[in-house]
Protein backbone atom coordinates (compact mmCIF):
# COMPACT_ATOMS: atom_id res chain seq x y z
CA UNK A 1 0.00 0.00 0.00
CA UNK A 2 1.57 3.28 -1.43
CA UNK A 3 1.54 5.75 1.27
CA UNK A 4 0.85 8.93 -1.07
CA UNK A 5 -2.32 7.18 -3.67
CA UNK A 6 -1.89 7.80 -7.50
CA UNK A 7 -4.86 10.27 -7.56
CA UNK A 8 -3.19 12.59 -5.60
CA UNK A 9 -0.11 12.31 -7.52
CA UNK A 10 -2.32 12.94 -10.80
CA UNK A 11 -4.08 15.93 -9.02
CA UNK A 12 -0.97 17.58 -8.31
CA UNK A 13 0.07 16.75 -11.49
CA UNK A 14 -2.73 18.59 -13.18
CA UNK A 15 -2.66 21.26 -10.61
CA UNK A 16 1.37 22.18 -11.94
CA UNK A 17 -0.24 21.72 -15.67
CA UNK A 18 -3.07 24.43 -15.08
CA UNK A 19 -0.90 26.51 -13.27
CA UNK A 20 1.69 26.22 -15.94
CA UNK A 21 -0.92 27.42 -18.40
CA UNK A 22 -2.07 30.59 -16.00
CA UNK A 23 2.11 32.01 -16.21
CA UNK A 24 1.81 31.49 -19.51
CA UNK A 25 -1.55 33.60 -19.65
CA UNK A 26 0.33 35.87 -17.34
CA UNK A 27 3.17 36.10 -19.57
CA UNK A 28 1.05 37.49 -22.25
CA UNK A 29 -0.96 40.02 -19.82
CA UNK A 30 2.15 41.43 -18.82
CA UNK A 31 3.37 42.25 -22.42
CA UNK A 32 0.10 44.21 -22.88
CA UNK A 33 0.22 46.22 -19.93
CA UNK A 34 0.59 50.02 -20.01
CA UNK A 35 1.72 52.47 -17.80
CA UNK A 36 -1.77 53.25 -16.31
CA UNK A 37 -4.11 51.17 -13.64
CA UNK A 38 -6.95 50.93 -15.97
CA UNK A 39 -5.07 48.25 -18.50
CA UNK A 40 -4.19 47.13 -15.49
CA UNK A 41 -7.67 45.84 -14.60
CA UNK A 42 -9.12 45.34 -18.32
CA UNK A 43 -6.67 43.22 -19.54
CA UNK A 44 -8.30 39.85 -20.04
CA UNK A 45 -5.22 37.96 -20.03
CA UNK A 46 -3.96 38.94 -16.17
CA UNK A 47 -7.76 37.79 -15.67
CA UNK A 48 -7.51 34.75 -17.46
CA UNK A 49 -4.02 34.13 -15.66
CA UNK A 50 -5.45 34.49 -12.03
CA UNK A 51 -8.74 31.85 -12.89
CA UNK A 52 -5.83 29.61 -13.87
CA UNK A 53 -3.53 29.64 -10.81
CA UNK A 54 -6.81 29.57 -8.86
CA UNK A 55 -8.16 26.34 -10.48
CA UNK A 56 -4.55 25.13 -10.09
CA UNK A 57 -4.20 26.00 -6.27
CA UNK A 58 -7.60 24.22 -5.76
CA UNK A 59 -6.24 21.10 -7.33
CA UNK A 60 -3.54 21.34 -5.79
CA UNK A 61 -5.27 21.35 -2.06
CA UNK A 62 -7.40 18.42 -3.09
CA UNK A 63 -3.78 16.37 -3.94
CA UNK A 64 -2.16 17.37 -0.98
CA UNK A 65 -5.02 16.57 1.37
CA UNK A 66 -4.21 13.19 1.03
CA UNK A 67 -0.97 11.80 0.98
CA UNK A 68 2.54 12.97 1.77
CA UNK A 69 3.97 15.97 0.97
CA UNK A 70 7.99 14.61 0.72
CA UNK A 71 6.39 13.06 -2.33
CA UNK A 72 3.93 15.56 -3.77
CA UNK A 73 5.84 18.99 -3.52
CA UNK A 74 8.82 18.18 -5.11
CA UNK A 75 6.56 17.11 -8.21
CA UNK A 76 5.45 20.56 -8.08
CA UNK A 77 8.45 21.06 -10.10
CA UNK A 78 6.98 19.47 -13.14
CA UNK A 79 5.21 23.49 -13.58
CA UNK A 80 9.25 24.41 -14.70
CA UNK A 81 9.02 21.35 -17.73
CA UNK A 82 5.17 22.60 -19.25
CA UNK A 83 6.39 26.19 -18.51
CA UNK A 84 8.90 25.86 -20.59
CA UNK A 85 7.10 23.95 -23.11
CA UNK A 86 4.89 27.21 -23.46
CA UNK A 87 7.52 29.17 -23.48
CA UNK A 88 9.03 27.83 -26.60
CA UNK A 89 5.64 27.26 -28.12
CA UNK A 90 4.41 31.07 -27.76
CA UNK A 91 6.84 33.34 -26.99
CA UNK A 92 9.75 31.46 -29.05
CA UNK A 93 12.22 31.41 -25.82
CA UNK A 94 15.05 29.03 -27.23
CA UNK A 95 15.56 25.40 -25.71
CA UNK A 96 19.04 25.78 -24.81
CA UNK A 97 21.19 22.22 -23.83
CA UNK A 98 21.17 23.87 -20.12
CA UNK A 99 17.39 23.86 -19.69
CA UNK A 100 16.79 20.23 -21.65
CA UNK A 101 19.23 19.24 -18.76
CA UNK A 102 17.64 21.16 -16.13
CA UNK A 103 13.50 19.23 -17.20
CA UNK A 104 15.43 16.19 -17.93
CA UNK A 105 16.55 16.24 -14.21
CA UNK A 106 13.61 17.36 -12.87
CA UNK A 107 11.54 14.50 -15.01
CA UNK A 108 14.16 11.69 -13.38
CA UNK A 109 13.90 13.16 -9.89
CA UNK A 110 9.91 12.61 -9.91
CA UNK A 111 10.25 9.13 -11.14
CA UNK A 112 12.59 9.04 -8.65
CA UNK A 113 10.24 10.01 -6.02
CA UNK A 114 7.53 7.94 -7.47
CA UNK A 115 10.05 4.86 -7.04
CA UNK A 116 10.23 5.88 -3.30
CA UNK A 117 6.37 6.24 -2.34
CA UNK A 118 5.92 3.37 -0.36
CA UNK B 1 12.98 53.31 -0.07
CA UNK B 2 16.62 54.44 0.45
CA UNK B 3 17.83 51.17 1.67
CA UNK B 4 17.00 48.99 -1.63
CA UNK B 5 18.41 52.54 -3.50
CA UNK B 6 21.89 52.12 -1.67
CA UNK B 7 21.60 48.82 -2.19
CA UNK B 8 21.03 48.91 -6.05
CA UNK B 9 23.52 51.43 -6.13
CA UNK B 10 26.50 48.61 -4.95
CA UNK B 11 26.07 45.18 -6.51
CA UNK B 12 28.06 43.01 -3.90
CA UNK B 13 25.35 44.76 -1.78
CA UNK B 14 22.49 43.91 -3.96
CA UNK B 15 23.60 40.54 -4.71
CA UNK B 16 23.79 39.84 -0.86
CA UNK B 17 20.78 41.43 -0.24
CA UNK B 18 18.53 39.19 -2.93
CA UNK B 19 20.31 36.03 -1.67
CA UNK B 20 19.37 37.03 1.77
CA UNK B 21 15.95 37.53 0.38
CA UNK B 22 15.55 34.48 -1.45
CA UNK B 23 16.68 32.02 1.99
CA UNK B 24 13.53 34.14 3.57
CA UNK B 25 11.55 32.93 0.79
CA UNK B 26 12.14 29.71 1.22
CA UNK B 27 11.49 29.57 4.87
CA UNK B 28 8.25 31.06 4.53
CA UNK B 29 7.83 29.21 1.39
CA UNK B 30 8.16 26.04 3.23
CA UNK B 31 5.87 27.38 6.30
CA UNK B 32 3.12 27.79 3.69
CA UNK B 33 3.16 24.62 2.72
CA UNK B 34 3.28 22.83 5.64
CA UNK B 35 0.12 25.14 7.14
CA UNK B 36 -1.38 24.45 3.79
CA UNK B 37 -1.37 20.67 4.62
CA UNK B 38 -2.52 20.92 8.23
CA UNK B 39 -5.09 23.23 6.84
CA UNK B 40 -6.65 20.64 4.61
CA UNK B 41 -6.96 17.71 7.55
CA UNK B 42 -10.67 17.56 8.28
CA UNK B 43 -11.99 19.31 5.97
CA UNK B 44 -14.75 17.44 3.55
CA UNK B 45 -14.80 19.58 0.65
CA UNK B 46 -15.61 18.18 -2.52
CA UNK B 47 -16.79 20.91 -5.04
CA UNK B 48 -14.52 23.56 -6.03
CA UNK B 49 -16.58 26.33 -5.00
CA UNK B 50 -16.77 24.90 -1.05
CA UNK B 51 -13.09 24.14 -1.50
CA UNK B 52 -12.68 27.95 -1.85
CA UNK B 53 -14.92 29.00 0.74
CA UNK B 54 -13.22 26.62 3.23
CA UNK B 55 -9.85 28.30 2.01
CA UNK B 56 -11.71 31.59 4.15
CA UNK B 57 -12.54 29.61 6.81
CA UNK B 58 -9.74 27.62 8.03
CA UNK B 59 -7.32 30.13 9.59
CA UNK B 60 -4.12 27.27 8.84
CA UNK B 61 -5.20 27.19 5.01
CA UNK B 62 -5.96 30.98 5.39
CA UNK B 63 -2.28 31.72 6.44
CA UNK B 64 -0.67 29.39 4.43
CA UNK B 65 -1.76 30.91 1.59
CA UNK B 66 -1.25 34.68 2.85
CA UNK B 67 2.52 33.41 3.30
CA UNK B 68 2.82 32.06 0.27
CA UNK B 69 1.46 35.04 -1.57
CA UNK B 70 3.93 36.89 0.38
CA UNK B 71 6.93 35.05 -0.20
CA UNK B 72 5.87 35.02 -3.60
CA UNK B 73 5.98 39.06 -3.64
CA UNK B 74 9.11 39.15 -1.90
CA UNK B 75 10.51 36.73 -4.56
CA UNK B 76 9.41 39.16 -7.21
CA UNK B 77 11.67 41.70 -5.07
CA UNK B 78 14.66 39.63 -4.52
CA UNK B 79 14.78 39.12 -8.59
CA UNK B 80 15.05 42.68 -9.72
CA UNK B 81 17.81 42.79 -7.41
CA UNK B 82 20.04 39.72 -8.24
CA UNK B 83 20.46 37.38 -11.12
CA UNK B 84 18.29 34.19 -11.39
CA UNK B 85 20.81 31.67 -12.12
CA UNK B 86 22.50 32.97 -8.77
CA UNK B 87 18.74 32.77 -6.70
CA UNK B 88 17.55 29.97 -8.28
CA UNK B 89 19.84 27.05 -6.45
CA UNK B 90 18.92 29.27 -3.18
CA UNK B 91 14.96 28.61 -4.15
CA UNK B 92 15.98 24.95 -4.43
CA UNK B 93 16.18 25.12 -0.34
CA UNK B 94 12.36 25.09 -0.58
CA UNK B 95 11.80 21.49 -1.50
CA UNK B 96 14.28 20.82 1.26
CA UNK B 97 12.69 22.64 4.19
CA UNK B 98 9.21 20.95 2.95
CA UNK B 99 10.68 17.68 3.28
CA UNK B 100 12.45 17.84 6.46
CA UNK B 101 9.43 19.85 8.16
CA UNK B 102 7.03 16.94 6.84
CA UNK B 103 9.17 14.62 8.29
CA UNK B 104 9.26 16.70 11.98
CA UNK B 105 5.52 17.81 11.78
CA UNK B 106 3.71 14.75 10.53
CA UNK B 107 6.10 12.12 10.92
CA UNK B 108 6.50 10.92 7.27
CA UNK B 109 9.00 8.97 6.24
CA UNK B 110 12.00 9.42 3.93
CA UNK B 111 13.70 6.51 2.20
CA UNK B 112 16.80 6.45 -0.48
CA UNK B 113 14.48 6.86 -3.23
CA UNK B 114 13.16 10.04 -1.95
CA UNK B 115 16.16 11.64 -0.94
CA UNK B 116 17.56 10.28 -4.56
CA UNK B 117 14.50 12.63 -6.05
CA UNK B 118 14.33 15.58 -3.94
CA UNK B 119 18.03 16.03 -4.79
CA UNK B 120 17.46 15.29 -8.78
CA UNK B 121 14.67 17.55 -8.89
CA UNK B 122 16.53 20.55 -7.18
CA UNK B 123 19.91 19.97 -9.38
CA UNK B 124 17.69 20.54 -11.86
CA UNK B 125 15.60 23.39 -10.75
CA UNK B 126 19.26 24.73 -10.15
CA UNK B 127 20.59 23.79 -13.79
CA UNK B 128 17.72 25.36 -15.07
CA UNK B 129 17.63 28.66 -13.38
CA UNK B 130 21.57 28.78 -14.83
CA UNK B 131 20.41 28.04 -18.16
CA UNK B 132 17.90 30.60 -18.13
CA UNK B 133 20.80 33.44 -17.59
CA UNK B 134 19.96 36.22 -20.28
Amino acid sequence: MNSTPTSSILLVFAASFVGSIGAAFLKSGAEHLHREVRSLLTNWRLAVGILFFVASSLLYIKGIKVGELTVLYPMVSLGYVWTMFWSRLFFREPLTGGKFLGLSLIGLGIVFLALGNR
Amino acid sequence: MSFLDKAKADPVKARLFSICLVFVCTLLGAAAQILMKGGTQGQAADTPLALFLEIFSSPQLFAGYALYGISTMLLVVALKYGELSILYPVIGLTYVWVCGLSVLIYGERLNPWKILGLCTVVAGVAILGRASRK
